[in-house]
């Protein structure tokens, strides 16, 4: 009897579930994507996997989490590599020009502490604005032809810009917009696949093996990777910007990289900045 | 003739014709046709490849060679390139169909 009852019960269950299922619509896509549950495992396992760095000093990568790398770039950052191009991107900023705006008419608050606050999703053309983006935006707008987006005057501009929101933490938005949710979803994707002739992702090397050693180098943990943008890289013995980073990373695992302020990498940086939110901005900083 | 003898001739026989099957026979050399079908047919996997956003570097490297070695009217190596080429951009189609779902299982959670 208790057996007859128990296979009417599952029945009616799985009767139930059936019905459910028939009247309630599949969950979209757009339903499962929860940015917010992600950031907070994302933080969780970097804050696991290193509970001595404080969340603020994961900005500084592998220094964050390495003694002796620490010592030898507490004594580099006596003379920052940095510092040449912070002085000429202050001067590039404030110059007009040939209509006479600056820069500082383009951007909320003149320009000044808001690094911030980008990569943003703008709801008007549905895609994700970088600051190198728009910073190359304001100049077409003033008449001026864009810079190139990885080394140079860029990276200049954007490391003046990232100084002036130093200890600012990242504050990025995901709207609730299908087409932003598309977009962080994009680059989360990106950031997990494996790609290239070595088929690495950028987890592979910046979660999995974060603070492990690649040959002679040490891996930054993901989390906060970009809040020290734009950096020098003794390796380049030059400033660069994210995209530099993001196309030499692709080289690296022999992937045919793809344009600076492609729409897959703007989705990266929009995934990987809003991971970091919490995380104060340290730029420019410099990396071995 | 003994059982034994012709044992050892059809042996030595069926020997000489398998090493000839085997290789022992002269190889063509490559045409310029050759190279031309094999280079399309890289050519046509790397744009795939390229349609998933996921080329290899060394296939490019290896169609430029191809290229070159054309170029040269080295058509053995041209075909060999071009072969090595396909190769790499079906192993980069067959990571992006691959990863476009693994890359689940990475994510943290």
């Amino acid at each position: 009897m208790k057996v007859a009852i128990a296979a009417i019960g599952r029945r009616a269950a799985a009767g139930g579930i059936l019905l459910l299922a028939l009247v309630l619509p599949p969950a979209s896509a757009e339903q499962r994507i929860d940015p917010a549950a992600d950031q907070r495992a994302f933080q969780t396992y970097f804050r696991q996997a290193f509970p001595d760095v404080a969340l603020d000093d994961f900005a500084n990568g592998p220094y964050a989490v390495d003694k002796d790398m620490r010592k030898q770039w507490e004594e580099i950052m006596q003379f920052p590599p940095y510092d040449f191009a912070l002085e000429d991107g202050k001067k590039l900023f404030e110059t007009p020009f040939k209509d006479g705006k600056t820069y500082a008419d383009c951007f909320p608050q003149k320009g000044i502490g808001i690094r911030q606050n980008y990569p943003y999703f703008d709801r008007q053309t549905g895609e994700v604005v970088t600051l190198d983006l728009a910073i190359n935006r304001c100049r077409e707008k003033n008449g001026e032809k864009p810079l190139p987006y990885q080394v140079g005057d860029m990276a200049a501009i954007d490391a003046y810009m990232a100084s002036t929101s130093r200890g600012k933490p990242f504050a990025i938005e995901i709207p609730d917009d299908a087409r932003a949710l598309a977009a962080y979803e994009e680059g989360k994707q990106f950031f997990y696949e494996r790609r290239g002739q070595l088929n690495f992702s950028c987890a592979s090397c910046h979660v999995q093996a974060a603070g492990k050693r690649l040959r002679g180098d040490i891996l930054a943990p993901a989390l906060g990777i970009l809040a020290s943008f734009p950096i020098y890289r003794s390796d380049w013995g030059s400033m660069g910007t994210v995209d530099r980073r993001f196309i030499s990373c692709n080289e690296q695992v022999r992937s045919v990289a793809f344009k600076p302020e492609d729409e897959l990498y703007r989705d990266l940086e929009y995934f990987l900045s809003y991971m970091s939110n919490g995380v104060a901005i340290a730029g420019p900083g410099t990396r071995p | 003739m003994k059982p034994k003898k012709i044992m050892v001739r059809l042996a030595l026989v069926l020997l000489v014709g398998a090493t000839a099957l085997a290789g022992g026979a002269p190889a063509r050399a490559a045409t310029q046709s050759d190279f031309e079908a094999a280079y399309r047919a890289a050519a046509e996997a790397e744009r795939q490849a390229g349609a998933l956003r996921n080329q290899w570097m060394p296939t490019e490297a290896a169609l430029k060679a191809a290229e070159k070695a054309a170029a040269a009217k080295d058509y053995d190596a041209a075909v060999a390139l071009a072969r090595r080429a396909q190769a790499l951009a079906e192993a980069s189609i067959e990571q992006a169909k691959a990863q476009d779902q693994l890359w689940q299982n990475a994510v943290l959670k």
